[in-house]
């Protein structure tokens, strides 16, 4: 574990230079730790996948002992009782939005419905929400399906895209350009800055996609449109 | 209700407040003004709290009009400024009367300049605040930059007299002062020398997300790649092509490059402020002095706004 300084409003706390559950975990309790037992003089926390960026006011707080009480929380940390929330998020695969999908089976040497198969058969966590407002980067991708991103990215991607990059999979919150590969599309909003909680994920929950035909996604983005929500967490 | 009227839109003119806070999670920067004080000043001179909305814009300011008597401030920089025909300074208020045309010019010496009318620009707060975020297309008028037509509703103010500074700004000179990390040790002893003894010159590739930096190439003995992290405001990420890029107001809120060192938070500003083309340096500081240096500098900065002098309305 290391706290670094990232200029003088804010600490790096690292618990680790690697990508897995476990330190990902940990970060979130501490993100949660410290907004259920908050420390004077921090401002906001960003969880990350090995990393807890811990913004503070040095008018309050010196980075200093900030430092010292961090270590002392990372030291006590609840990290089994750390909530979590899941979500299902229904997928229509291929169509415009999925143009990816065809060769994406061709690429691994499997048919269009394994790909569909494997991708919604996994559980994925929430490892960050970063990059733009509510952008989620998933982990728990089949390994058959980790794929390289494009050398020259795409200008325009809708959002809701239903994206794999490497090792990661994701859900585009909104539309723009990207260098992921796409496999089809979900009607629901990961970003609405209208709501009370702007991100629909928080870094921690886990999601599974479930297929829907072309006619069940036209219905639930028509619900979607007249504001109605497709998508609520469930609690453990 | 007052309005204000946009005549001719400057260049990127966008409604700012302090800023967005609390929604980094989320992946929504602050936002909020490229140089805070310059924006603070605009505000207390025409009477404004602070956490009211006033225009910011890069280099051109652009015309205005209002439906009813409204005291302006324009500051920045230096920069030429007209009421009708008349010639107003900066870092004053002034009255703009309804059929009169406010004009301000280009900037000199500056890039974003900050026009404050009393009582504040009244666009509905989004998540806290009417903060324009451009790339994520929220807040501010629609999301977006101003255009010639676009009418802003203003909020109402009370009577009061016009202001000016007591003293003129100074803005620190000498290198900009950075903070080390969080990844200083991707970098070899070597290139932290050619990093503190090179001069990088301002780009003209720059917005409100980002500033590159030209130079000397900066690589990252231990590779380009990292595990993406938090990317605080300020902080300078280097890309495979080595070119530094200082992240701002509307930055992503993390990312897969390495973060030689951070902006100390009194210095972005003036890094900011910098025109295309000009030169800067760098020097090294410890996390506690740069955290000394905003702290004073926040007293500084409220001791100013609090020493605001009303201008004299007898003309010579």
């Amino acid at each position: 574990m290391r706290i670094l300084p990232a200029g003088d409003q804010a600490l790096t706390v690292e618990l680790s230079d690697q990508v897995d559950d476990a330190t990902n975990r940990r970060v979130i309790a501490l993100a949660e730790s410290l907004a259920a037992r908050p420390v004077d003089g921090i401002t906001e926390t960003v969880p990350t996948y090995r990393s807890l960026l811990v913004c503070y006011d040095p008018a309050i707080v010196r980075a200093s002992a900030l430092a010292d009480t961090l270590a002392e929380r990372l030291a006590s940390l609840d990290v089994e009782h750390t909530p979590s929330r899941h979500w299902t998020v229904p997928v229509f695969y291929g169509g415009p939005a999925g143009m990816d999908l065809e060769e994406l089976a061709r690429m691994k040497g499997i048919d269009v419905d394994e790909v569909i198969r494997l991708h919604s058969g996994a559980e994925y966590r929430v490892y960050m929400i970063g990059f733009a407002p509510g952008f989620a980067y998933l982990g728990g991708l089949p390994e058959i399906l980790h794929t390289p991103r494009l050398t020259t990215p795409r200008q325009h991607i809708v959002a809701g895209s239903i994206g794999i990059g490497g090792k990661q999979a994701s859900i585009n919150s909104l539309a723009g350009p990207s260098g992921w590969r796409f496999i089809g599309r979900t009607p629901v909003q990961l970003f609405d800055p209208q709501r009370q909680e702007p991100a629909l994920f928080r870094a921690g929950d886990t999601v599974r996609f479930e297929p829907v035909n072309e006619a069940e996604f036209e219905r639930l983005e028509a619900r979607v449109a007249a504001g109605e929500t497709i998508a609520e967490p469930v609690l453990p | 209700m007052n309005k204000l009227h946009i005549v001719k839109a400057g260049m990127m003119v966008s409604v700012q407040d302090p800023g967005r806070r609390g929604m980094l999670h989320s992946g929504i920067s602050a936002s909020g003004p490229m140089d805070p004080a310059a924006f603070a000043f605009a505000q207390a001179l025409v009477g404004n709290a602070p956490a009211l909305a006033a225009l910011e814009f890069a280099h051109l300011g652009g015309s205005y009009r209002v439906d009813a008597p409204t005291r302006i401030a324009v500051t920045g920089g230096q920069v030429d400024i007209r009421i009708d025909s008349r010639q107003v300074a900066a870092w004053e208020s002034h009255w703009l009367q309804p059929g009169e045309t406010l004009a301000v010019g280009a900037m000199v010496g500056a890039v974003w300049g900050y026009i404050a009318f009393s009582g504040g620009i009244d666009v509905p707060p989004l998540l806290g605040s009417r903060s324009t975020h451009l790339r994520s297309r929220i807040g501010g008028l629609d999301g977006r930059t101003l255009q010639a037509g676009d009418a802003l509703s203003l909020g109402s103010s009370t009577d009061a007299p016009c202001l000016r500074l007591a003293l003129p700004i100074h803005r620190g000179r000498g290198p900009i002062r950075v903070v080390p990390g969080p990844q200083d040790d991707y970098f070899d002893g070597a290139t932290w020398d050619m990093f503190l003894r090179s001069d990088f010159r301002v780009s003209s590739k720059r917005d409100r997300m980002a500033t590159m930096l030209d130079g000397p190439v900066i690589r990252a003995f231990r590779g380009h790649d990292i595990v993406s992290d938090g990317t605080p405001l300020g902080s300078i990420q280097v890309p495979g092509s080595g070119q530094p890029i200082v992240l701002t107001a509307e930055r992503q809120t993390t990312g897969g490059y390495p973060k030689i060192a951070t902006i100390a938070s009194v210095d972005l500003p003036r890094l900011a402020q910098t025109p295309s083309g000009a030169s800067i340096r760098f020097a090294r500081i410890s996390q506690a002095a740069a955290e000394d240096l905003l702290v004073a500098e926040r007293l500084r900065l409220k001791a100013s706004l609090e020493n605001l002098q009303p201008v004299d309305t007898v003309t010579p």
